[in-house]
């Protein structure tokens, strides 16, 4: 399977990208990785006439923890990501995406501006409270988690916007657990869980959790995170709030889970996740 | 437009269109018919070949993003005077294929995989190849067949 004809600029610049950007409008696409994208114009289900390559533009690549945040380049190949492991659940949840040969090509950057409530990381930026950094006609703004994700692979993110930077919070102190249910290890996640706990004593002092594939968006466990923030951490506690893993969720039936299956698993996940990050 | 990029040691430069896959661009522009195309759609491996030293699925990656690339085939593992690449050599020992499809993305992968890890264990072998899938089933002989490499 071939894609419809384009045009196709290797841009030297985020400058000349969005210069692409704004004479092109609807027609053009950024190209980070083209493991999102092109998989979807191979089927024809895009059909950019003008692809923007955004691989030559400088300063887009690399990690760096810099005043208790991490910043990484859009165009940083998860495999990076995954071998930082100071990183934590990013690099965890990194290291679980695909298959080696995707994680070699696919970027932190393109995985969020395409926005699969299905994949691993936007559910883990949400979880981390990070945010996003994108350039645009009038200059540079920031979007956190909360407001990126719109609906069904649509983001906040511009189509006259280029996303140039990741930020994470440093999370010193936070344990973290990923869990992940697929069919095919390379498969996408039917149902991901990402968790991030601090705990003083066997208190839990603050708990954060990520659902992977249970909307059209990637959304917070807000039921489990309030039933187990305050309390003390333990199996029964924990099996208690995971069990409200499901509230508020959605989650689209496919070929290869029910809409039941799905609650099912976000609540087995859940209480899976929560216990590896509180280390018990 | 045009392209320029380093084919198993040799330097090329070619017209392509720029929705030219990299798999069909090795295979017919170049020749290099071992890269085989499978599901086409970056699940099955079968079209493991290495850009800059790690392996890709270049049924999804186009040409244009290969420019300047090295960009290393099956074909290229084999020494000039036909000598098997070690890992070629251990899959042939071990008997690693039976039909053979997968064959050469199996290969590449594992070349990508003893270049991060010389010494992985049998778990890692599978981790690591988890992208290519074999229709026979032949994966028990393939784990052992990248173990055989990989002390060779």
């Amino acid at each position: 399977v071939i894609p419809a004809p384009f045009e196709y600029l290797r841009a030297r610049s985020v400058e000349e990208a969005l210069a692409a950007l704004a004479e092109h409008g609807d027609d053009a696409k950024l190209l980070a990785g083209g493991h999102s994208l092109l998989p979807l114009m191979k089927l024809r289900l895009a059909a950019p006439l003008m692809l923007v390559d955004l691989r030559r533009v400088p300063g887009l690549h690399g990690i760096q923890r810099e005043n208790g945040s991490w910043r990484i380049g859009a165009m940083t190949v998860h495999t990076d990501v995954a071998s930082t492991g100071e990183l934590g659940l990013a690099a965890r949840a990194a290291g679980l995406i695909a298959d080696q040969q995707v994680r070699n090509r696919g970027t932190i950057g393109g995985s969020l501006a395409h926005g699969d409530p299905a994949s691993d990381l936007p559910a883990v930026l949400l979880a981390a409270e990070g945010s996003v950094t994108v350039q645009g006609p009038n200059g540079q703004r920031t979007i956190e988690a909360a407001d990126l994700f719109r609906d069904y692979l649509e983001t906040s993110v511009g189509h006259d916007e280029v996303l140039t930077e990741v930020r994470l919070p440093t999370l010193d102190g936070y344990g973290h657990g990923y869990e992940k249910f697929t069919r095919r290890s390379e498969d996408w996640a039917m149902v991901g869980v990402s968790a991030l706990v601090k705990q003083t004593g066997d208190i839990c002092e603050d708990v954060r959790i990520g659902l992977t594939n249970m909307g059209a968006v990637p959304m917070r466990a807000t039921a489990v995170e309030q039933a187990l923030r305050g309390q003390p951490l333990n199996a029964e506690s924990i099996a208690a709030a995971a069990s409200r893993a499901a509230e508020g969720t959605d989650p689209p039936a496919d070929l290869n889970a029910s809409a039941d299956y799905k609650r099912h698993l976000a609540q087995v996940l859940c209480r899976r996740a929560l216990t590896e990050a509180a280390g018990l | 437009m045009q392209v320029s990029l380093t084919v198993n040691g040799q330097r090329r430069t070619d017209e392509v269109e720029p929705r030219l896959l990299l798999a069909h661009y090795l295979r017919e522009v170049c020749g290099l018919r071992a890269t085989n195309l499978g599901c086409d759609t970056t699940s099955c491996g079968a079209c493991t070949v290495l850009v800059d030293g790690t392996s890709v699925k270049s049924c999804t990656v186009l040409t244009a993003q290969a420019d300047g690339a090295e960009v290393t085939t099956l074909e290229g593992l084999t020494g000039s005077d036909g000598e098997l690449h070690p890992v070629q050599a251990a899959f042939r020992q071990e008997h690693g294929l039976q039909c053979g499809f997968c064959t050469p993305g199996m290969v590449m992968a594992a070349v990508g995989l003893l270049a991060e890890n010389p010494d992985p264990t049998d778990r890692e072998v599978r981790e690591g190849l988890e992208g290519n899938l074999c229709r026979c089933t032949g994966y028990h002989n393939i784990v052992r067949a990248v173990r055989t490499a990989a002390r060779s």
